[in-house]
């Protein structure tokens, strides 16, 4: 369900709206100070001191602890193949979200609303539901013949799934504003649709193409609910770095399942910056 | 290429919107459509039909139709299930909305020390992934090893496997939900309206309750159903934080995985076509939503 608003880069929470007349001094009052004492307590209680727990976790054993349990063979073989996965799904995105944004914003055609709540669908169904959902077409009684279960396809399959509508989401606003006036430009001057699409459409998008696969990609690589019932599990074959450390944490091994999880927690701390930067520039672009 | 059409870019230029989109149309545009309409269907929308059916067709050797079904969901453990469910989204919820427009207040309206960090980390709890939200809640809060291990020993307070654990889990992935929509509306409407009801005389609280929530009453509200569906849906951190034993903090979601693993698909489709009836409402209720807000400014 995050993404139905995630896909917008350039509403950042940080940007002020207002000019800063006095940056840098506190405006608070004590109502309000005592409010954000405690909202700041709550959120240190609820996230920055769990989240500061893995880290700790991971650490405790050290560096060579650390990096013994993320290069074991197995859990070694679970990141790769997670990452693996990630990439060709975020590729797989970056071009189908872009073409599905453009045909949702400039063909027109009778059903084409249904469309945009299929695409929403994914966020909006749970994960555990995801996996039953591509079970039922495609599982062991597939109306289709077609069994992924157990399978990399299959955990392919779900990844597409649950992130379909990052890319399209944040392309489709960018898209929708763009001037078709350029276009039209481009187009009188000579340019051929390849060449308009190049040089004009997609540097326009860039931005917002960016934003979604990092999206995409973030939510990827740390999927976990929709691929419990279809990955299968089997260490060096289909295991994601998610179910490893489900693995590690039923095992009573939490330092290696922190280890792990500080990888994926890395990625998603990344990803956020990522977007940061990407939509200030985008708003200093005006 | 498709532009043979005589004059596509005159008539672009005099009527450039909707014209110039029109003449885009080609055979590049169908075949682009139709493998859009293809992609989306075969992912999509034909799995999430066959669930819908599943639960009404007669499925491992069990009855298909609305009375069995009904039976599957008034199972002791489903209603079990579903309540618990929905008492942890309720308590998810109602934390998350105070916190949230008390949060997106203070960011928006006021300047202080550490704004923009607090801004950025806001947005982190979505990013994380729920089997790292799930171990970092046990890594601080289970009286085993937790970091508050011990003092919860004392207290005799339990929150990993019991049902506070399920609630900060719950709360902890929906967290930015309602920050997010009420922010850019706060944002948008400016201070103007408060400031002139400061300067009548109106305190503090009376401002929120008549001036503030009134203009953002939509973006809560829009926030709130976001909440929920993500709330009611959590998989992940809840499966490490919960026991997930039948009577025994077995949500929704711990249900269809539990039901499916013990081979008994008919009660796993039953409950997962209650929470696809539940997503496509909030969707639904979401894109009601969305036209009120854009009318607003």
């Amino acid at each position: 369900m995050n993404g139905i608003t995630t896909a917008r880069p350039d509403a950042a929470p940080a940007a002020p709206s207002r000019p800063r007349r006095r940056a840098r001094r506190s405006t608070l009052t004590r109502a309000s100070g005592v409010g954000l004492g405690l909202a700041v307590v709550w959120f240190s209680l609820l996230v920055l001191i769990p989240l500061a727990a893995v880290v700790i976790a991971a650490a405790e054993g050290g560096w060579d602890t650390f990096v013994g349990t993320i290069t074991d063979g197995d859990t070694a073989a679970a990141i790769r193949l997670t990452v693996v996965e990630a990439a060709l799904v975020t590729v797989v995105n970056v071009v189908m979200g872009t073409v599905i944004a453009w045909v949702l914003v400039r063909d027109t055609f009778p059903g084409k609303r249904v469309l945009e709540v299929v695409i929403d669908l994914p966020f909006a169904l749970p994960t555990i539901v995801a996996g039953l959902v591509l079970l039922s077409l495609y599982g062991p009684d597939s109306p289709v013949g077609v069994n992924l279960v157990n399978s990399r396809q299959g955990i392919f399959l779900a990844l597409l799934f649950v992130t379909l509508p990052f890319v399209v989401r944040t392309v489709q606003p960018v898209l929708l504003e763009l001037d078709a006036d350029v276009e039209e430009a481009a187009a009188s001057l000579g340019a051929s649709r390849a060449t308009t699409f190049r040089r004009i459409i997609l540097p326009a998008l860039a931005p917002a193409i960016t934003a979604g696969a990092s999206l995409a990609f973030a939510r990827a690589i740390s999927e976990f609910g929709s691929l419990v019932l279809i990955a299968g599990n089997q260490p060096r074959n289909t295991e994601v770095a998610s179910l490893k450390i489900l693995k590690y944490i039923e095992g009573d091994q939490q330092a290696a399942a922190a280890s792990v999880a500080v990888l994926l927690l890395l990625v998603a701390v990344l990803v956020i910056v990522a977007l940061d930067l990407i939509s200030r520039r985008v708003a200093a672009r005006g | 290429m498709a532009d043979t059409i005589p004059s596509p870019i005159d008539g672009a230029l005099t009527a450039p919107a909707r014209r110039g989109v029109r003449s885009r149309r080609g055979p590049l545009a169908l075949v682009l459509r139709t493998v859009v309409v293809l992609y989306l269907f075969f992912l999509v929308a034909w799995p999430v039909s066959l669930v819908v059916q599943r639960a009404f067709a007669p499925t491992g050797g069990q009855p298909g139709g609305i009375g069995p079904l009904w039976e599957r969901l008034t199972d002791p453990a489903a209603v079990y299930a579903f309540y618990l469910t929905l008492t942890v989204s309720f308590w998810a919820v109602v934390i998350n909305t105070i916190f949230g427009v008390g949060i997106s207040l203070l960011l928006v309206r006021h300047r202080f020390p550490g704004r923009r960090v607090l801004s950025v980390l806001i947005d982190l709890p979505m990013s994380v992934s729920p089997v790292v939200v799930g171990l970092a809640l046990v890594l601080t809060y289970s009286t085993s090893l937790g970091i508050f291990g011990d003092v919860l020993q004392t207290t005799g307070l339990r929150i990993i496997n019991s049902t506070p654990g399920l609630i900060m889990a719950t709360a902890f992935v929906s967290l930015p939900l309602v920050i997010r929509e009420v922010i850019p509306v706060l944002e948008e409407v400016g201070e103007d309206a408060e400031t002139a009801a400061r300067s009548l005389g109106a305190n503090g609280w009376q401002t929120f309750w008549r001036i503030t929530l009134p203009m953002i009453k939509w973006a809560v509200v829009y926030g709130v159903v976001l909440s929920a569906a993500r709330a009611i849906g959590e998989y992940g951190a809840v499966r490490i934080v919960s026991r997930g034993a039948e009577f025994n903090g077995e949500t929704a979601t711990l249900l269809i995985q539990n039901e499916y693993g013990a081979f008994n698909e008919a009660a796993a489709y039953a409950a997962a076509f209650v929470l696809v009836v539940l997503a496509v409402l909030a969707l639904v209720v979401v894109t009601v939503l969305r036209p009120q807000e854009s009318h607003r400014s």
